[in-house]
Parts: C-alpha cells; sequence; structure tokens
C-alpha cells in the first residue's frame, strides 16, 4: 500500500533532547554591550531579604546550541507551509509572509502603548482601517479590536449584551441558549459571562429548529450564541428567523464567526439580524496560528451595543484619531495595553492584499470543500445532507463496521503526508470527520488529500489493522496519553531532584 | 490573486466535477435576498510592495527618533535576531495547536520546555503553556484562587496595574466576586496594616504585583503569611519578568501570574504578548489554559502531549475551568529561545544592568532641585519621582527634545499628581539618560 503515498517520503530527521540536557556551566547565547554606569550588585541595591543570586535551573548554552535545538525541534512539526491541513473549523490558510514583515517594521513593532497619541497616529490610522475593513465585510456599524483571541471576544460580545439589556430593559436575564453543534468555548464562555447555559437541539438537518426556538425563548433568554455556517459547514437557513424571535423577546443574537471564511465578499451578518460576533483573525484573515497562538478575536456590533465597547474606544477629534479610555456605560477593559496590535497589522495586510477581491478567496475554500465531499462522498457516510459551504462533515459510521474509528483514519492521513482532519467534532456526529481545505489549496493539492484519503478507506476494509496502528512513518508512534495524565510530567528536573 | 493556486480552467474543471453550475450555485443554501450583489467598498487590492509602502507611510506617523522612558507594564529589552529567525520557521509559525502530537512534537517539547523555565524563573512547581497577557493571566489566577477555596472575596492592592486591576473587574463583575481595594505606603509597597485587617474568612486571595506599579518590590513571605493565616491564597502578579533575574521569586505565593514580554518580545503597540500561570503542583487540576506534559510512545520513546484536558472547554465546554482555546504560542516559543540564550549567566547579568542603569538615572534625577524620590522601597528598573510641577507640563516640553518622559501617575491615581514613573533598562544609554536628565532640570529651572 505505501506505494500509493505520494505526498510524503521518508528522510532524515535529527534527534534532539531537552535544551537543559545540553547545558554546561560557563556557556551563553548572548553578550551585551558593556555597562556605561557604575555596576550595582543586587544585595547592595535591593538588600539580601530582596535578592537573588542566580536562576538555577537555567540552561547554559551557546547561539550554535540553541540554532540547532529549536531548529531541528522545528522539523518534527506539520505546517501548512508544508501542505494541507484540512482541520475543520480552524481556516489553516496561506500566511502571507508579508504580513510579517511589516509588523516588524521600526515604527509598527516597536511602539509603547503609553507613548503620546500624537506620536501614533500611524498605529490609530492602522487600527481605523482595519476596524472600517471589518465593520463593511461583516455589514455590521463598528466594533472593538481589544479582544487577544475568539473566546475572549465571544466573553466581550456576551458583556455587550449583558450591559445593553442591564441599561434598557433594568436586568442582565438567565439564560444564553446554545445550540449542541457549537464550539465548546461558547458555553464555557457563557458561564463566565454569569448565564445559564441551555443547550438546544438541532433539528434533523442540522439546522436551528425555529419551532422548538419559539417554545424555548422566553423573557429569560438573554441571546443565543450560533455558529453560522454551523460547525456541519451548512448554512444556517432560519438565521433571520431565529433573530426575529430572539429580537420579538428583546434577546439578542450572537454570531460566532469562526466559520466568516465561508461568508466573506458573498453575505454579511449584519444583514441578517445579528446584532454581535466575534471574528477569529487567525482563522479567516490569515495571521499565523503559531502552534497555537497568538489571535486576535475582534467583535462587530451593531449601533445598539455601541455605548458598551470595551474601553479604549478609538475616536476622531479634530482630524486626529485618538483613544477614549472613559466611556460611561462601557463594559470595562478586557485586556491591558488594547489588544493584539501585531496581529491586527497582519490581518489588515491581508485584508489590503485582497480588497473587493476577498470573494473570490470565498469562491475558492467554498469550491474546495464541494470538490472534496464530491470526491469522497461514495466511500464515506454523510450525516446530514445539507449543501456543504467552506467544510463538509463525513463520519466514520462505514469504516467503524470494521473498527476503525475517525481517529485512526486521521493518523493514517498522517503517514500519507497530510495533516489530519478535525476528529470527534461537532458533538452531533458521531465519529465526525470535519474536513476544510481553504482557498490556500491547488486542485492538485486536492487531488492528492481525495487519494489518500480513498486509500485509507480502502486500508480501512482490507487491513484495518494498518490504518488502526497508525501513524508509521513519524518520529514517535501513538502518545499514551492515558498514562501522561494518570501521573503528569509537566516540568524537566535535573536527575539529582528526581526520583 | 497571488494567495490563490488555481486557474481559471481549474475552478471551471473543478465545478463541473462536482456537477454545479456555476460557482453561485454552490451559494444557493445562502437566501437570495442576503446574497451581496454589489463588491464590498473596501481598498483595492494592494501588491506586497503596496502593502510595504502603506505600513512604512503609517510607521513614519509614530515614534521615530525619540528616546522613550516609559515601562508600566510594557518593557523596551533588547531582543535577538537568532529568537525572531526562529519563530519565522514555518514549521513553527503556520503549525496549529498541537493535537496532533505525532507530528507536533517541535512544538510540544518546546512548550514543555517554556513550562520548565517559568518554574525555575517564579519558583513555582508547575506553569502552563501561555495566557493571553498578565492582565488575563492575573484575572484567572483570582478565578483560579476562587474554585481552589470556594471563597469569593479578593484583596487587591492598589499598586497592582490599574490595567489589570481593570480587566479583574470586567471579568469578576458579573460573577458575584467581591474586590476590596488596599492602599499603599511611604515606602510604595501594599499597606499591611489595611491587608491584615481585610483579609477573612470568605477571602480567597490576596493579590499584589512584584515589582508593583511604582516599581517598588513587595513583602512577598510576609503578604504570604498573613494570606494562609486566613486560609486565603496569595496571587502575584508580575509585569517585569526581567526582575527575577535579580529580585527573589515569589516562592512563597500559591499562583504567579507573569507577563513575559519583556523576554524578547517587542512592545508592539500593546501586544501580542504572553502571559503565563505558575502554581503549586496540587493545584494543577484548577489551572486553566493547555499544558504539555511528558509521556512515551508506543515503542517505550520519549515524547509529550498536550494533557489533563479534561480542564478544558474543548472537553468540558460549560464545567471548564475557563474558555480560554488559542493561546499566545508563538510569543512563548519566542520567550523560550531568549531564554534559552540568555541562560543563567545572561539573566543575572541583564538583571544587573537595569539595576545599574535605574540607579545612575534617579541619581541624577534627584540632584535637581525640587525632585525627590517619591516612594522608599526597594526598586528594579522603575521607580517613581515627584516633580514640583504638572507631570504632563514637563513631558511636554520633553517632548520637544524628542523624549517620550515618564508616566504620569495622577491619570491613574488622584492621590499620586505631580508623580512620575520612569523605566530605564539595558536598552537606555547613558548619554540618553544624561541628556533626558539634562533637559528636566532645563524645563524645571524655567517658571512654567
Amino acid at each position: 500500500m505505501t506505494d500509493r503515498i505520494k505526498k510524503a517520503g521518508r528522510h532524515v530527521s535529527q534527534n534532539e533532547g531537552l535544551i537543559f540536557e545540553q547545558s554546561a556551566p560557563g556557556k551563553r547565547g548572548v553578550e551585551f554591550p558593556p555597562l556605561d554606569v557604575p555596576a550595582i550588585d543586587a544585595r547592595t541595591a535591593l538588600g539580601t531579604a530582596y535578592a537573588r543570586e542566580s536562576v538555577a535551573g537555567f540552561p547554559e548554552v551557546s547561539e550554535i546550541e540553541v540554532m540547532r535545538h529549536f531548529t531541528r525541534l522545528s522539523t518534527w512539526n506539520y505546517a501548512i507551509d508544508l501542505g494541507m491541513y484540512p482541520l475543520g473549523s480552524c481556516t489553516m490558510k496561506y500566511n502571507p509572509r508579508v504580513n510579517e514583515f511589516v509588523a516588524r517594521l521600526e515604527g509598527i513593532a516597536t511602539e509603547h502603548p503609553y507613548q503620546p497619541q500624537e506620536l501614533s497616529q500611524g498605529c490609530l490610522k492602522i487600527l481605523k482601517l482595519l476596524l472600517d475593513c471589518l465593520a463593511e465585510i461583516t455589514g455590521m456599524d463598528t466594533g472593538t479590536l481589544e479582544p487577544a483571541a475568539g473566546a475572549q471576544g465571544e466573553l466581550t460580545g456576551l458583556l455587550l449584551i449583558r450591559a445593553y439589556l442591564e441599561d434598557t430593559q433594568g436586568g442582565p436575564r438567565k439564560k444564553v441558549l446554545i445550540p449542541d453543534s457549537a464550539h465548546g468555548t461558547n458555553p464555557a464562555t457563557a458561564v463566565i459571562a454569569g448565564y445559564e447555559v441551555e443547550n438546544v437541539p438541532s433539528d434533523e438537518h442540522g439546522q436551528i429548529d425555529i419551532a422548538r426556538l419559539k417554545e424555548i425563548v422566553t423573557g429569560d433568554v438573554a441571546a443565543m450564541m450560533v455558529t453560522n455556517p454551523s460547525t456541519l459547514g451548512v448554512f444556517e437557513q432560519n438565521i433571520a428567523e431565529a433573530a426575529e424571535v430572539l429580537h420579538a423577546h428583546g434577546a439578542l443574537l450572537y454570531m460566532d464567526g469562526a466559520n466568516m471564511n465561508a461568508l466573506a465578499g458573498v453575505a454579511r451578518p449584519g444583514d441578517f439580524g445579528v446584532d454581535v460576533m466575534h471574528l477569529n483573525l487567525h482563522k479567516t484573515f490569515s495571521t499565523p496560528h503559531g502552534g497555537g497562538g497568538p489571535g486576535a478575536g475582534p467583535v462587530m456590533v451593531k449601533k445598539i451595543l455601541e455605548p458598551y465597547l470595551p474601553v479604549p474606544v478609538l475616536d476622531e477629534k479634530d482630524g486626529h484619531l485618538a483613544l477614549d479610555h472613559h466611556k460611561r456605560k462601557s463594559i470595562g477593559r478586557v485586556r491591558a495595553f488594547g489588544g493584539n496590535f501585531g496581529v491586527l497589522v497582519r490581518a489588515l495586510a491581508y485584508t489590503l492584499a485582497y480588497g473587493p477581491g476577498i470573494r473570490q478567496a470565498t469562491e475558492d475554500a467554498v469550491l474546495n470543500a464541494n470538490y472534496i465531499r464530491k470526491k469522497l462522498e461514495d466511500v464515506y457516510d454523510m450525516p446530514f445532507n445539507s449543501p456543504s459551504m467552506h467544510e463538509v462533515v463525513f463520519s466514520d459510521a462505514r469504516q467503524k463496521k470494521n473498527g476503525v474509528s475517525t481517529m485512526d483514519i486521521a493518523k493514517r492521513l498522517i503517514d500519507y503526508g497530510f495533516h489530519p482532519y478535525t476528529t470527534a467534532f461537532p458533538l452531533i456526529v458521531p465519529g465526525a470527520m470535519m474536513i476544510e481545505p481553504t482557498e490556500s489549496e491547488s486542485r492538485q493539492e486536492c487531488d492528492l488529500f481525495v487519494e489518500a484519503m480513498r486509500a485509507i478507506a480502502e486500508e480501512a476494509a482490507t487491513t484495518p489493522d494498518l490504518v488502526k496502528t497508525a501513524p508509521h512513518n513519524t518520529r514517535v508512534s501513538r502518545l499514551d496519553e492515558v498514562a501522561a495524565a494518570r501521573k503528569p510530567v509537566l516540568r524537566w528536573k535535573p536527575k539529582a531532584h528526581s526520583s | 490573486m497571488r494567495y490563490l493556486p488555481k486557474s481559471t480552467a481549474e475552478r471551471r474543471d473543478m465545478l463541473a466535477a462536482i456537477g454545479a453550475r456555476s460557482i453561485e450555485s454552490l451559494f444557493a443554501s445562502i437566501p437570495e435576498k442576503f446574497r451581496l450583489k454589489e463588491p464590498l467598498r473596501l481598498p483595492a487590492a494592494m501588491s506586497e510592495q503596496e502593502i510595504i509602502d502603506y505600513f512604512r507611510a503609517r510607521a513614519a506617523e509614530n515614534s521615530g527618533g525619540y528616546t522613550s522612558f516609559l515601562g508600566a507594564g510594557v518593557y523596551n529589552h533588547l531582543r535577538s535576531v537568532v529568537t525572531d529567525s526562529l519563530i519565522q520557521r514555518g514549521e513553527f509559525l503556520t503549525s496549529y495547536t498541537p493535537y496532533q502530537a505525532e507530528i507536533s512534537q517541535g512544538t510540544l517539547q518546546a512548550i514543555f520546555e517554556f513550562q520548565t523555565l517559568m518554574c525555575e524563573l517564579t519558583g513555582m512547581e508547575v506553569a502552563n503553556a501561555s495566557m493571553w497577557d498578565g492582565s488575563t493571566a492575573t484575572t484567572e489566577a483570582v478565578l483560579m484562587a476562587e474554585r481552589l477555596t470556594g471563597r469569593h472575596r479578593v484583596v487587591v492592592a492598589r499598586s497592582l496595574h490599574p490595567e489589570y486591576r481593570q480587566v479583574l473587574d470586567t471579568y469578576t463583575r458579573n460573577l458575584g466576586v467581591h474586590i476590596h481595594e488596599i492602599g499603599f505606603t511611604s515606602s510604595g509597597q501594599a499597606d499591611i496594616a489595611r491587608l491584615e485587617a481585610a483579609i477573612d474568612k470568605e477571602t480567597a486571595a490576596v493579590v499584589v504585583q512584584s515589582p508593583n506599579f511604582f516599581g517598588v518590590l513587595e513583602q512577598i513571605p510576609h503578604l504570604a503569611e498573613l494570606a494562609h493565616a486566613k486560609g486565603a491564597l496569595l496571587v502575584v502578579a508580575i509585569t517585569e519578568g526581567v526582575s527575577l533575574g535579580a529580585v527573589r521569586p515569589p516562592a512563597e505565593a500559591d499562583i504567579v501570574a507573569m507577563e513575559t514580554q519583556s523576554f524578547g518580545l517587542a512592545p508592539s503597540y500593546g501586544g501580542p504578548y504572553a502571559g503565563v500561570i505558575a502554581t503549586r503542583d496540587k493545584f494543577v487540576r484548577q489551572m486553566p489554559g493547555r499544558l504539555a506534559g511528558e509521556t512515551v510512545d508506543s515503542n517505550g520513546r520519549r515524547g509529550y502531549v498536550l494533557t489533563l484536558a479534561t480542564r478544558e472547554q474543548h472537553i468540558r465546554r460549560e464545567k471548564a475551568t475557563s474558555n480560554i482555546c488559542t493561546n499566545q504560542a508563538l510569543c512563548a516559543l519566542a520567550v523560550t529561545i531568549h531564554l534559552c540564550l540568555l541562560g543563567k549567566e545572561g539573566l543575572k547579568e541583564l538583571a544587573a544592568q537595569n539595576l545599574a542603569k535605574a540607579r545612575f538615572a534617579l541619581d541624577l534625577l534627584e540632584s535637581i532641585p525640587g525632585v525627590r524620590r517619591a516612594f522608599s522601597g526597594p526598586f528594579f528598573n522603575e521607580f517613581a519621582v515627584q516633580f514640583p510641577r504638572s507631570v504632563k507640563l514637563v513631558n511636554r516640553d520633553l517632548l520637544r527634545e524628542k523624549i517620550i518622559g515618564p508616566l504620569p501617575l495622577g491619570s491613574s491615581y488622584a492621590d499620586l499628581t505631580k508623580r512620575a514613573l520612569f523605566c530605564v533598562t539595558e536598552t537606555t544609554s547613558r548619554a540618553e539618560i544624561e541628556r533626558m536628565a539634562a533637559a528636566v532640570r532645563e524645563i524645571l529651572s524655567k517658571p512654567v
């Protein structure tokens, strides 16, 4: 079967221990300009009660050792730069390098958040232009760029709703409705915002059940959080009706914009009744995921929520931009220092590269997902048959009969040179296989992926053990996660101290 | 479009393979009235060079050519080319959260090393893979203390960064947490007598920052004793990590919430940085955020995985310890690389240079008539002075000399008008310090 693996070959990869294991006293990887003022000893400067001799466990290594150590580690990672990263709901698209370049410019990377605003007009113009672009793309009125990531955007959004309800309706209400297909952050966030969570079952097409919604929306409901397109990759047909039902009861509609890559330039949440939403700039707007962050989670709102936006708020005064830190009705600050500015710079660079042509990226993303769906739907089960947008969700129902699970297929994909798709999510699909190719994949790369998935489907039928024990070509085989959690080893310790 | 790898013919062929008449037909599930008929009103598409030109023009409208004495939670320290080139390797930059351990060992081992370095720095036993920043890490540390103690009152020193306190307030306002703020004494340290009186059997945590917002070190062992005597936890926030190269770590604390920006991350007008939470082993199951742990593969080889995920939102949903998902992984990687380069000796020298430069600057300022130190407590690289007139007026005149002056404390503390917070790091040269001090002397010698 290995002759069917076309994308990946095997090559030597370097072994590398922990940096601490290479340490030897007296080595260092950085030198400073000589001190040009009188030196002072820490004990003298601080007093013995406050002074520290040195950090005992720090490594002592040279520059070349640091360079090789992290270069070797890097070669053990898969990355978008190596190929398709079909993680559903994660939108792993190409991260343009010009974005990295401009974020590092002198005058951009070097600026201090407390420097005078008259010396920050360049930074403020960047924020203003990005906010204007995001408002146009989402069809919302304004917003905040402060939240550090999607989950913090969600919290900001719910706090805005809370403040609005308290201000206009005399109380925050009690509940937030969340569909059973939602990301885990949604319910976790609602609790931090001080709300009870009511899970709403999807209908038989995986859509919002309007009849059911009408029954459960009462004066207790503050908002409903909806991901659109849903985590099934399907547009919520009834989103506008859902907004009407909520609005009729004084509640608001929150949209999780994690899947905005299916809509940019094609449809705008502001037009279909959404009151507040967040965007994940590290998804739709191409800022690099960096192995788990940093991201940015701007929140876009309708006019009614503007008075409550977190401070500082960007204002225009006498032809100059200024940050206003004192807004009477503001929910306050959600993060110090205004936000992940460097991430916002990258997102603006991305937006400027496309301009109105961002629609083409959306079209290509949807084209790729539908192409993969068409080429795989005869070998993998499709639990919901609704039209796919930017991602397609299969299940392992057929392969399961041979004992092969979605996780096994995902791990086998690694041998074929691909990162796995998202496994076991959304929760409403048992054995889910959630595939989001994004617009960054060529037809050739999509074809290779399809071939790999078809080959694995065959293997699952003929040689299931090969799939169940995958991956076979990686540095390490499947790792013992149970042992890791049962007796956690969460840091390195010098030999003398370990038992 | 240069980022899109398809020709018109390929798009057509793929549509045909799908059996779709047109690209529009793939969007048919969006109700017709919501489908845009016009192109978005966005700036016209730019080439790479035009994008660079746009941002260069914006950069030129900022603070180029000025010398700055600002710190207050964001610090100018030396950064290294090695760190920046390593974090731009595509395998780090463009990889996802390391859920698929077999092809993420690079990121996972680096996180494990980060966790170790954070433990060594802070004197704690376990550290997570990063939080969004120091302010949210501090807030999450308080929520963690609440869960651990089952109590809902929090005693917070006013010498904790004002923006950190505001973030704490935003998060806790709707959760039934009562915050009691405690002032400071003439040393600039938290008022221990009032603090002791404020801690009671309902107190979940005492929260201080050290070095605090005024640059002054808090008396951590004493504060820990007071908190522990009433069954409360001590949360210590650290905004200036470099201090830990010269200052005793807060080993008596229960939770340390640190901002790591000082270790190789650019100020970047507010972010991205990386926060971290470090604590004692026994509290790990209430700690928010991702954790990398050591394990073995099926052949017994050492490897790393994300572990204890049952604390996290993707498993526990509304019962999770936090809603955090995406963190600041690449920033934490930069911090890891930077700290490995520094090593034991480098960090010590770096901290010693900061101590020396700050004292040199303070001595020069104190020699100016009418200028005196505002607080008497021990300090690292930030200190507050009192001017004979408004800090804003002094700063306005300093700007004419291309100097961004100290932070006026009066904007956040009504009782600290005319007080200014200076930060001096290894990046500030003796000549710049002398020029600044001479300018202040000159400004104050003239009538307002």
